[in-house]
């Protein structure tokens, strides 16, 4: 068997076009305008009392926000899906440094243990 | 005033394709996921920061609130449409060298500049603020007109801590930015080889990100002004 | 069928390709910049060794007669610091992985070579701080760290050291990233993931960890940093502050360290049984998954080093269920390890006896871990000597033994010579009992309740200190002939060949050391790994 030297059989390589695609500057200009009026949106939310779910507003539009600018402003939606994988587990991770020491701090109190 | 390579300063196109890659595409793949790699360690050390705010945001909620008012709103929203702004013109860099507008790609590569300076100068401009109405941790602190002051200093510290990590993010972006336009300027960046703009691009998105999580975690606890009676 | 080339006295390799101390320090080769791990992770192995030393002949007597406390205390965090943060986490990635992952994959070099030497540079900055902090009077605050101590009260080098490991991450998150990216895009063609030897497997989750974990420990060390340097206040109980806030970002990332530490050792196990067994390793497949599944589990257990702390007691009853399942795919490995044995054609070789030690020792050290997950024992084992036990067993008795191992079974692909055998095997029986002496007592003394970092005791535990301290003389002998032998190989070791021990893989299908391109044309892979039977079949060029 000759040895090969293509990236074609190359067992590892889904780049593909991936990186060709040209993503056209209209799209750009459009999340752009999403995200600016996104941001004036959450501001002015906040000053709106919606009790505790004014922290999971600013989130929520916080996340909205982000993933337009993963997605489109760093090509993600275009990327290989080893690029999209590392994303999610980047987020993943990060939701389980955050939610399970809160869990720690949320639980706290259960116990009904005095001063606690 | 579209310029293309051709007309570009005669530098020579440093052979690209290194040694050890077996074709340009394994090494353009390959720098991409780095560069992603390096973006998730990124994302878990700010991590670190946002459980702190977390931890003590719901520890001490009208603490947090209170010392939260002591940022401008509009000031802040402002900036962050500059930075978002910076976003766009980096995105479109990113466009023109990879069809080739060398003018256009330099051109972006200094607007993105500008608006992080901006940015930048804005935030300077809100820290000697609170500089002046000693609202820096240490031991001239004081958050005045507070509730539970006693624990608005933990505000403070995770918002110097996190803005300023953010602004020295910024300010190291800055810099590779200058070498970037330099290196634009001189012709180095092809539709065939522009991963330096391409990572760059990837560094200040993340940054982007970073603060349209701080400017709400940060601005907009509480303005409705509902709990702090 | 010969299946490498014969090896030819003056060949161009690796070693003599060029001259001179800046073809070293400027080096992109990634052999190179592994023998440059070497030499700076041994010295540092030498100064946290020395440590150990002065706390194993403070411990020899109940009273407090070598060292007073606050210098006892410096001796104990500087051991710990330097072992783990300057030595375990490196020593077997950068060296061994750094060394052979493109080989094994049939690649010229790392996915990105300057960072490579780059990573190798930032250790020596981290190497810097931490011998300045030496030589002025060390830290007293145990490798841990704990606030408020830490950030309020020690009189010693807190920023300093906490600098250099902060520094020391960046070094571990560059040659994790390198390695990922590495073996997800240049494997050589028709390597595909489950023909990858399982050192490359292990290597990948480990690098998952270093990426992920890393950045939170500097993230931890920065505030502690901005702390105590600055007064910005962020666990200091007088504002509110959260000292248990700082454990849990510590060991977020502290445990999965640990599992940094023991996955490569675990990668060198699977290559050694299997070679001198002359037997595909028993379930392949599970092995594979097991080291992902460790790094992915590792994750979700760090409240264990939290259960006296205040933690919510809902929290350490979770965190302790997962810690013993995390036990689980620890458990898979040891149990393959023993199926590949059986009716393997087994050969006692220096590497071996340090990987039958690994398979030993890790099970003691895992099982007593389990001891400590139940967090009703916890209560009365923590800060206790069982606790110490517990991960030298873990780490020592197994991730050093796998670094043994490792050193031992592929000196002859990097050197290009054998060492002796004979003093190899006294060695490695030296380290064994040395060891076994050295730890066993302090499980002993932890089940009867000596505290860790006192360095005075009651004196109804000094014959169980007596003997540890006995077996550490002994264990550091063992330490101390390989450095001599290895040393002397390198000019009287008897030349190696490419494949001295009949192992597979594609590392051994190049000259003993390799030349710097690793292979003369870039291997195709047609068949599984550790194909025993059919090692012709691999092919190297013409």
């Amino acid at each position: 068997m000759a040895s090969a030297h293509g990236a074609n059989q190359h067992g590892a390589n889904h780049a593909a076009h991936s990186e060709n695609h040209i993503v056209p500057k209209r799209v750009y200009f459009f999340i752009f305008a999403t995200l600016i009026a996104l941001t004036w949106v959450t501001a002015l939310v906040s000053r709106i009392d919606l009790g505790r779910w004014n922290i999971f507003v600013a989130l929520a539009i916080a996340i909205l926000k982000a993933s337009l600018v993963i997605l489109f402003f760093m090509h993600v939606k275009y990327s290989t899906r080893l690029t999209k994988f590392i994303v999610v587990c980047g987020f993943f991770w990060l939701s389980l440094l955050l939610f399970i020491t809160m869990a720690d701090l949320w639980t706290r109190s259960w116990m009904g243990v005095p001063g606690r | 005033m579209d310029t293309n390579v051709a007309d570009a300063p005669e530098i020579a196109n440093p052979s690209a394709l290194q040694h050890h890659f077996e074709n340009a595409e394994q090494q353009r793949d390959a720098s991409t996921i780095g560069m992603w790699s390096f973006l998730l360690t990124e994302i878990m050390f700010f991590g670190g920061l946002f459980l702190a705010y977390f931890a003590y945001r719901q520890a001490y909620p009208l603490a947090f609130a209170s010392a939260s008012l002591k940022t401008d709103l509009w000031l802040g929203a402002a900036n962050t449409t500059v930075l978002i702004g910076s976003s766009l013109t980096m995105a479109l860099a990113v466009h023109f060298a990879a069809i080739g507008k060398r003018q256009l790609l330099v051109l972006f590569l200094i607007l993105t500049l500008i608006l992080g300076g901006v940015f930048l100068g804005v935030k300077a401009y809100e820290y000697h603020d609170k500089w002046v109405h000693h609202e820096i941790p240490g031991p001239h602190f004081e958050c005045e007109g507070c509730v539970d002051a006693q624990h608005t200093q933990l505000f403070f510290s995770l918002y110097f801590g996190m803005t300023g990590l953010h602004a020295s993010h910024m300010i190291i972006g800055a810099g590779i930015l200058l070498v970037l336009i330099w290196q634009a300027y001189k012709g180095k960046f092809t539709p065939d080889w522009y991963t330096p703009i391409e990572n760059f691009g990837l560094y200040w998105h993340f940054v982007d990100i970073v603060w349209i999580f701080l400017f709400p975690l940060l601005y907009l606890i509480d303005r409705s002004g509902r709990g702090l009676t | 069928m010969i299946t490498a080339p014969p090896v030819v006295r003056e060949k161009k390799n690796y070693l003599n390709a060029e001259e001179g101390i800046m073809s070293w320090l400027l080096t992109k080769d990634h052999k190179r910049i592994a023998i440059l791990y070497l030499l700076a992770v041994t010295a540092f192995f030498i100064v946290g060794g020395m440590f150990a030393v002065l706390i194993r002949l403070e411990l020899a007597t109940p009273a407090g007669d070598l060292l007073d406390s606050n210098t006892y205390n410096k001796v104990f965090t500087m051991h710990g610091v330097i072992m783990v943060f300057f030595f375990l986490i490196p020593s077997i990635p950068a060296i061994i992985g750094n060394f052979l992952i493109p080989l094994m994959i049939g690649a010229k070099d790392l996915a990105f070579p300057r960072i490579n030497l780059l990573s190798w540079y930032i250790y020596m900055l981290a190497g810097g701080f931490g011998l300045f902090v030496l030589v002025t009077g060390g830290v007293d605050t145990g490798w841990t760290f704990y606030t408020p101590f830490s950030s309020s009260y020690s009189n010693g080098y807190v920023v300093m050291t906490a600098m250099a490991a902060f520094i020391m991450g960046f070094s571990s998150i560059l040659t994790g990233l390198n390695f990922i990216v590495t073996i997800h895009r240049m494997r050589a063609p028709g390597l595909t993931w489950f023909r990858l030897p399982l050192f490359v497997w292990a290597h990948y989750a480990t690098s998952a960890v270093m990426i992920l974990g890393t950045p939170v420990i500097a993230v931890t060390l920065f505030l502690l940093m901005l702390e105590r340097g600055l007064h910005i206040g962020f666990f200091d109980p007088a504002y509110g502050g959260d000292p248990v806030l700082f454990q849990h970002l510590f060991w977020f990332y502290s445990h999965p360290a640990v599992y940094i530490m023991i996955l490569p050792s675990m990668g060198v196990i699977s290559e050694v049984v299997s070679t001198f067994s002359s037997k595909k390793p028993f379930g392949y497949t599970f092995i594979a998954f097991s080291s992902v599944a460790i790094a992915v589990f590792g994750f979700l257990v760090w409240g264990h080093h939290l259960f006296v702390s205040s933690q919510s007691a809902y929290a350490g009853m979770v965190f302790s269920v997962l810690s013993m399942v995390v036990a689980i795919p620890s458990a898979v490995k040891i149990f393959n390890w023993t199926a590949t044995m059986y009716k393997g054609s087994v050969r006692l070789e220096t590497p071996m006896l340090y990987a039958l030690g690994f398979m030993g020792l890790f099970t003691i050290g895992g099982l007593t871990g389990l001891f400590l997950a139940s967090m009703g024992m916890d209560v009365h084992l923590t800060d206790t000597y069982f606790v110490i036990a517990h991960f030298h067993y873990v780490m020592v008795g197994g991730a050093i033994m796998g670094y043994m191992a490792a050193l031992h079974f592929w000196w002859p692909k990097i050197t290009g010579r054998m060492y002796s055998q004979v003093w190899s095997k006294v060695s490695a029986v030296l380290v064994f009992v040395g060891f076994n002496l050295t730890f066993f007592p302090q499980f002993l003394l932890g089940y009867l309740g000596m505290p860790r970092r006192y360095h005075v005791y009651p004196p109804e535990f000094q014959v169980l200190n007596v003997l540890s301290s006995a077996g550490a003389s002994v264990l550091g002998l063992g330490y101390l002939i390989p450095g001599i032998y290895f040393l002397a190989s390198l000019k009287y070791g008897k030349k190696a060949g490419a494949n001295p021990w009949g192992a597979t893989g594609l590392e051994w299908q190049t000259s003993s050391p390799p030349p710097t391109e690793n292979f003369e044309i870039t291997p195709v892979v047609t068949t599984d790994a550790y194909e025993y039977s059919a090692q012709e079949v691999i092919h190297v060029g013409h």
